[in-house]
């Protein structure tokens, strides 16, 4: 479904080129959930904006169901780390979902019932009317995430969308993730910096090295499909798995990579 | 009921406090040129008749309406293409902000030279004024369209003149009304001074033929005609300001209160 | 399916690569093409127009001449020691307008603001007041003080006392209410609050409002000039019009751009530096 090729993505920075991404080259197949992480300043968000063609790389293809991304590609939904500047701030929680509808022509029939599901499965359907300055932090974050469900794409790229958020909101905001991914079946990258949150929302997990960044593993979570807070978290296997990750991690940060198991 | 009289007299105390001492001022002094209050409000009737005001008066304020709004046409025509282009805005920012920095009546005594002073002239003159404003504030609203934003819009597909209507003017508004209201203010002065400059007819010629003729308590209906105007245009533009940005206030107020 | 690539990332921090061939240093000399050299052809350009738009007949020279002859007429206007009396008397009554309407739209407005009463029973006169134009006011000034120093004076300061009143107000207001109380808690006496707290917080509105006052003063002082005829640029440019010399007109409407430019820029740079320790410069108020 996702397929990145080689990526490298060098910036000018007054002359000197940086080069923030080397080599990544990873897999995304249809109706997956997997998690990048990476230590901070790694070319997290670089790579996101390349795969979302919102930036072009300097070397290397990201391909969304064989097809290169030059551009926006017409099947794919972005939520960004910054909810509050993401949402237009003119326009209602209803508006702002149903805008990209708009833009892809459907008819109003069916612009009313995609808006509607989406509003429910993030579970603000009694918000739609307000305006997004007058929510929380948390339920602008589902705004945006209904907006991108709503749209109906194949992947969703999610950019540390939970980072600016309280820990209490994230947790339910992690969950609403799941439940969307099985309601929806869409296949989603999920980026972030919280190690913990990588193991339990993902099914693969890819750490990334430190700059210049390159795919460091690609670890399965083997946990259930059901996961939980309170359970899941206490899972020996999780615990295991977090544990990997976080040496991982430590080690990129270091520069030295140790041998890496399945 | 005592709120609402609290109210009032919060509106009304100090407004008539001040009409009171320019009446005893006016009545102690004897000075000619300070009439007192009750022989303005009295002449003000006399002088400003329906018919007066229809030949005098209302040409006076469509002129400075229909410049106005021409010049926000042209000034956010011309202001989102040079907004949206770093290159157009080096290139015509240091011409433009000269052009600003021209006190607007300056330009009068200019315009007239071309062709004298008739209907079309006094609206070229209010639009040559007004324009600067405008143009340079959407010019700085359309440059600050938030990145998030616009990125929001490129992955979702949200192009041309939708995302100029949804993304960018709207974005700008804010910083387009401030432009507007300033050039309301610009306009106003405007009109006024290419009537009192040179014309034959208008709002500012009557009131400069009654200060020459030396008809005070005329003159002084006039100027509080002007200031009747000046507060109804500021009113109007008030509410159409605050329809138009209620989420942007609205935003303000919940940024501020959470800081 | 999983791939596992085997890095062999360098120890240490990501140095300056190999980077990619020619692509980069003309893409970062072309990011660079400094803005003011695009100002700076903007301005030719547009002189460029304007020498060639009368010379070809599009527009009438006695209208409109051309730029080399309005910079000639300038130069000459330069060296006339009536143009900087003009200048001169103009920069004065600006000058002395401002400062009359700034000290008195900061210490009512400072008043006004820290005592909600006054605001309220204010307000209403202020809103009233605040629209009426200044021009109006012109026949009474010529009435009172016909072309003396006074009339541009009278103009001036009421015109930008408003400008200043306004912003003051709003700065006053905006005074953080944690701060406040913070304050007051460690015990600092109402003066001290205004001085650590309420001023530093409406400092940057105090200089926006001088900003505008000032742009608005510029523009009554040339206005009052120009109709009523008191000393200063205004009336020169009255007299080169009514005796038809165009190319002066226009000379004198440059030098007066140039004073607003002036004006502008030294407030600005006031601004700057007095603002130079505030983390946010706050945006201006729609005043």
């Amino acid at each position: 479904m996702l397929e990145v090729t080689g990526l490298q993505k060098i910036y000018d920075a007054g002359g000197r080129g940086v080069e923030a991404v080397r080599d990544l080259t990873f897999r995304l197949e249809e109706g997956e959930l997997v998690c990048l992480v990476g230590p901070s300043g790694c070319g997290k968000t670089t790579l996101l904006k390349c795969i979302a063609g919102l930036m072009t790389p300097t070397a290397g293809t990201a391909s969304l169901a064989g097809v290169q991304v030059s551009g926006p590609p017409e099947d794919m939904a972005v939520v960004f780390q910054e909810y509050g500047r993401s949402l237009f701030p003119w326009m209602t929680v209803r508006q702002n979902v149903e805008l990209p509808l708009k833009e892809k022509k459907l008819p109003r029939a069916r612009r009313t019932t995609l808006v509607d599901e989406a509003l429910t499965a993030v579970g603000l359907t009694d918000a739609a009317g307000r305006y997004p300055w007058q929510l929380s932090g948390g339920m602008q974050q589902r705004v945006a995430i209904a907006r991108a469900v709503a749209y109906e794409p194949k992947v969703l790229l999610m950019d540390e969308p939970f980072a600016a958020v309280d820990a209490q909101t994230r947790a339910d905001l992690e969950d609403l993730i799941r439940s969307v991914w099985q309601r929806f079946d869409v296949t989603i990258l999920f980026v972030t910096h919280d190690i913990d949150e990588a193991v339990y929302l993902g099914q693969r997990v890819l750490v990334l090295s430190n700059s210049p960044t390159v795919v460091q593993d690609d670890l399965t979570v083997d946990l259930p499909a059901e996961r939980d807070q309170l359970t899941t978290r206490s899972d020996p296997r999780f615990i295991e798995l977090r544990a990997k990750v976080y040496a991982e991690i430590q080690a990129a940060k270091r520069g030295s990579v140790p041998a890496s198991t399945r | 009921m005592t709120r609402v009289a609290l109210r009032a007299g919060q509106v009304l105390g100090l407004p008539v406090v001040l009409v009171l001492v320019w009446w005893y001022a006016s009545v102690t002094s004897q000075n000619y040129y300070l009439p007192t209050p009750g022989v303005i409000a009295s002449t003000f009737g006399h002088v400003w008749t329906a018919d007066r005001l229809t030949t005098d008066a209302l040409p006076s304020v469509v002129r400075l309406l229909t410049g106005f709004a021409l010049a926000g046409v042209l000034g956010v025509a011309l202001g989102v293409p040079i907004g949206s282009s770093p290159r157009l805005r080096a290139l015509t920012e240091p011409v433009l902000e000269f052009f600003r920095a021209i006190p607007p009546p300056v330009l009068v005594p200019v315009l007239i030279l071309f062709a004298g002073i008739d209907g079309t002239m006094k609206v070229a003159v209010i639009v040559s004024g007004c324009v600067w404003p405008i143009l340079l504030n959407t010019v700085e609203g359309v440059r600050a369209v938030d990145p998030v934003l616009a990125d929001t819009c490129r992955s979702y597909g949200i192009r041309g003149t939708t995302r100029l209507r949804t993304l960018v003017l709207r974005s700008a508004s804010p910083q387009i009304m401030a432009g507007l209201r300033q050039a309301l203010s610009i306009a106003i002065i405007l009109m006024v001074i290419s009537e009192m400059f040179a014309a034959s007819s208008g709002l500012g010629f009557t009131i400069v033929q009654f200060q020459r003729s030396f008809a005070i308590p005329e003159m002084w209906t006039g100027i509080v005609l002007l200031g009747l105007l000046g507060f109804a245009l500021a009113m109007l533009f008030g509410v159409v300001e605050r329809r138009v940005l209620s989420w942007y206030h609205g935003l303000r107020r919940t940024a501020r209160g959470s800081d | 399916m999983t791939t596992v690539t085997a890095p062999t990332t360098p120890a240490g921090p990501a140095t300056a690569p190999a980077v990619a061939g020619p692509a980069a240093t003309p893409a970062a000399r072309r990011r660079e093409v400094p803005g003011v050299a695009l100002g700076v052809l903007g301005v030719l350009a547009f002189l460029a127009v304007w020498e060639v738009v009368p010379r070809a007949g599009l527009v009438r020279a006695t209208y409109l001449p051309p730029a080399s002859e309005v910079l000639r007429t300038l130069a000459r206007e330069a060296g006339r020691a009536g143009f900087w009396t003009a200048m001169g008397d103009t920069v004065v009554a600006w000058a002395l307008g401002l400062a009359i309407a700034f000290g008195a739209a900061v210490v009512l407005g400072f008043v006004v603001g820290a005592v909600p009463v006054l605001r309220d029973f204010t307000a209403s006169t202020v809103e009233f007041l605040r629209p009426i134009p200044s021009v109006a006011l012109i026949p009474l000034a010529a009435l009172l003080f016909a072309t003396d120093i006074r009339s541009t004076l009278l103009l001036v300061v009421y015109a930008a006392f408003w400008q200043v009143y306004v912003q003051v107000l709003y700065g006053v207001v905006d005074v953080d209410p944690v701060a406040e109380d913070t304050a007051r808690s460690y015990g600092l006496s109402r003066w001290s609050r205004v001085r650590h707290v309420t001023w530093p917080t409406a400092l940057p509105y105090v200089l926006t409002g001088l900003r505008l006052g000032a742009a608005v003063a510029l523009i009554l002082a040339v206005t009052a000039e120009l109709v009523i005829g008191s000393p200063g640029l205004g009336q020169e440019i009255a007299v080169a019009e009514s005796s038809g010399a165009t190319s002066v007109v226009y000379a004198l409407v440059i030098a007066t751009g140039a004073l607003g430019v002036a004006v502008n820029v030294v407030v600005r740079l006031a601004e700057r530096r007095l603002l130079r320790w505030h983390p946010s410069v706050r945006g201006e108020v729609a005043a």
